[in-house]
């Protein structure tokens, strides 16, 4: 099976999209001649030109807005932003127009967009570029968020998200773009809202996802050293949640630690948390463990920086303390 | 082949153009005119009767805009507004049934009830929203623009915003992005002088609104909002050339509302004065109907008799809504997603 780079993944995708489909179309800042800030739009301009390939001016909430008018009128855009931080100037456009046109015009108008770029914190990017919006894109009810930690993901997923009818919301990262995995030829996709099983194991359920997913499974393979078998949850969409996936792997371990690369107030974990406490009260052998970003803005400092996100040592930690060792 | 006579602050202007309208054209645009203002003096009172709550924005004084930009537009075209939008739904081809429907939050709304006063929407007649976000229609528009470039189209998409949206930055985003790409969005400001309760003067840097356009290197224009023939011509010209060249423009129309910004503001922020002036001197549907008079293509009698036939309308639509039931509780499980 070939090795492709995530934004390699990315990138066939869109291509295979946009080749099935010519109301598929590509718009962002530096997408086109530029070949893309991060180069996940590679060599599309030159493919499928300059009708399907736009370089939007500095305008999130402009091109975000004009990708909702065409998706209303029947295109299928997708909207690349360079990053999350800058997505969220385009907010407005996404909560109050994409993710309530249909329900206010009565089933009328459907907005099938994505809007997709990294977030997170990278490295050394300071507060303003390193947040993490998973718990206020999934705050809303009418669009669909996705967050991919590989590149086989990647590409399945992101062909499902420009198929749907509906806004879905693609979360990658910075520091993921030139991480490599097995990608298959040929057409695959992999459905929205079904998680992912990235390690099985017995004694404890491990769930994270995107590029904290990969410490996740680092800190696995410590503890795997004396024993101890985490099993490791990749929800993959985080709106609609595969509950059942998660239920049916706390049902088996017991025992739940959520790591994620955002704030603990309000977020994606939080809502697992309460929702295996009704689900599964009588299966939990301990409390459920979350491992959070610290409660403060992103620090540039390096050192501080890697203080706030979760590492393996942390993760280590907090399946130790839910398994009482 | 009539003259058009226009009447600015109360005096009697020379004619501007000759004009080839037919008495048909503009019986029709009497009429319309009338369906809208009794529509919308019909809400108030349904508004007050607490047939239904929320926000209600009336459009009283403003139907010569909308009537005079309906009628140079054809079916295909489309349309997008903010929140002040029942009477242009309308004119689109909503009916006043569906539109009473929607307000009183009945299942044979125009959006099943889902929507209400700052979100009427059809699909079928393109009429994109009511949207409540001040501003927020605008790069939507754009879109709907792109999409009509991206397809090799020839329609156009009307764009409505009020007086204080032209200050929000999405507006700005919307108009370079349609001028640099030649997105057929005809923006139309309908300036009525008062964001809400704010005198526009005392929060914009310009005298003239259509000075935003020069900016972005955009035709523009304005028009007597309140003359629902010079509007009609006007913009025929201008949706005509952006049939041709596929290019923006930007219209600040001139025009008043004769309630508050909604139906519980009393409006203490302006004059008796002024709004009796706008209502005696300069009412879109009192200019048209003594143009009608003068030209001798209708007596008062026939007047009176669309006015009436215009209430009666008004009355079978909020006997609709009336008779609509609540849409199923279950419903507001639906909507939300689509396969």
């Amino acid at each position: 099976m070939p090795s492709l780079t995530m934004r390699e993944a990315l990138g066939q995708a869109m291509a295979e999209e946009m080749d099935r489909d010519n109301k598929v179309f590509l718009m962002g800042e530096e997408v086109g001649l530029y070949n893309g800030a991060y180069k996940v739009s590679k060599g599309l301009l030159d493919r499928f030109g300059p009708k399907r390939v736009w370089d939007a001016p500095i305008s999130e909430g402009g091109f975000a807005g004009l990708g909702i008018g065409a998706a209303m009128v029947g295109l299928r855009p997708v909207v690349e932003f360079m990053t999350w931080n800058f997505g969220i100037q385009a907010f407005d456009q996404i909560f109050n127009h994409a993710a309530k046109m249909l329900y206010m015009s009565g089933g009328q108008f459907n907005i099938p967009i994505v809007f997709r770029g990294p977030n997170g914190a990278a490295h050394m990017l300071g507060a303003q570029h390193s947040h993490a919006y998973e718990p206020m894109l999934t705050n809303v009810p009418g669009v669909k968020v996705v967050s991919v930690a590989t590149p086989y993901d990647a590409k399945g997923l992101l062909k499902s998200a420009i198929r749907d009818n509906n806004p879905v919301l693609f979360l990658e990262s910075e520091m993921m773009y030139g991480f490599k995995g097995e990608v298959p030829e040929g057409e695959y996709v992999i459905p929205l809202g079904v998680g992912d099983i990235k390690r099985e194991g017995s004694h404890v359920t491990l769930i994270a996802w995107n590029k904290i997913l990969h410490k996740s499974l680092e800190a696995a393979e410590v503890l795997a050293k004396e024993g101890i078998e985490v099993e490791v949850l990749d929800p993959r969409t985080l709106l609609p949640l595969d509950e059942d996936l998660i239920f049916a792997s706390v049902r088996k371990t017991h025992r739940l630690v959520i790591v994620e690369e955002t704030w603990s107030f309000g977020s994606v974990g939080a809502q697992i948390a309460d929702r295996v406490q009704k689900e599964c009260f009588d299966e939990l052998d301990a409390p459920i463990s979350r491992v959070t970003n610290e409660f403060v803005p992103m620090p540039y400092n390096e050192n501080q920086e890697h203080h706030v996100v979760p590492q393996v040592d942390r993760i280590v930690q907090a399946i130790r303390e839910v398994l009482y060792i | 082949m009539a003259n058009l006579q226009v009447f600015d602050q109360g005096q009697k202007m020379s004619a501007k153009k000759k004009l080839p309208y037919d008495k048909a054209l503009l019986v029709s645009m009497h009429k319309q005119m009338c369906l809208f203002r009794r529509f919308e003096e019909r809400v108030g009172l349904a508004y007050t009767k607490q047939k239904f709550s929320g926000f209600c924005h009336l459009h009283i004084g403003q139907e010569g805009l909308a009537v005079g930009v309906q009628g140079a537009l054809r079916e295909s075209d489309y349309m997008i507004s903010g929140y002040r939008s029942h009477t242009q739904a309308i004119g689109k081809g909503i009916s006043p049934s569906a539109v009473m429907a929607e307000l009183f939050g009945k299942v044979d709304g125009c959006c099943r009830g889902k929507g209400g006063s700052m979100h009427m929407f059809s699909k079928e007649k393109r009429f994109l929203g009511g949207h409540g976000i001040v501003g927020g229609q605008c790069p939507i528009a754009a879109g709907v623009g792109f999409k009509i470039r991206y397809s090799n189209e020839n329609d156009v998409c009307v764009c409505y915003l009020g007086d204080a949206a032209s200050n929000q930055g999405q507006f700005f985003e919307a108009m370079n992005m349609a001028a640099t790409w030649d997105l057929p969005v005809l923006f139309i400001i309908e300036n009525n002088k008062y964001g809400m309760g704010t005198d526009i003067r005392r929060t914009t840097s310009v005298d003239h609104l259509w000075k935003r356009a020069q900016a972005f290197d955009m035709t523009h224009s304005d028009i007597d909002g309140m003359n629902v023939l010079a509007v009609y011509e006007h913009v025929s010209g201008i949706v005509e050339q952006m049939r041709r060249d596929k290019k923006p423009h930007l219209l600040e129309a001139l025009t008043y509302r004769y309630r508050g910004h909604s139906v519980s503001d009393p409006g203490t922020y302006r004059s008796k004065e002024e709004v009796e002036d706008y209502q005696k001197n300069r009412d879109p549907i009192i200019q048209l109907e003594r143009y009608l008079l003068e030209q001798k293509m209708a007596s008062e009698e026939e007047l009176k008799a669309w006015d009436k036939e215009a209430k009666e309308k008004c009355k079978e639509a909020e006997e609709f809504a009336d008779a609509s039931p609540n849409p199923p509780v279950e419903e507001l499980w639906e909507h939300v997603l689509v396969d």
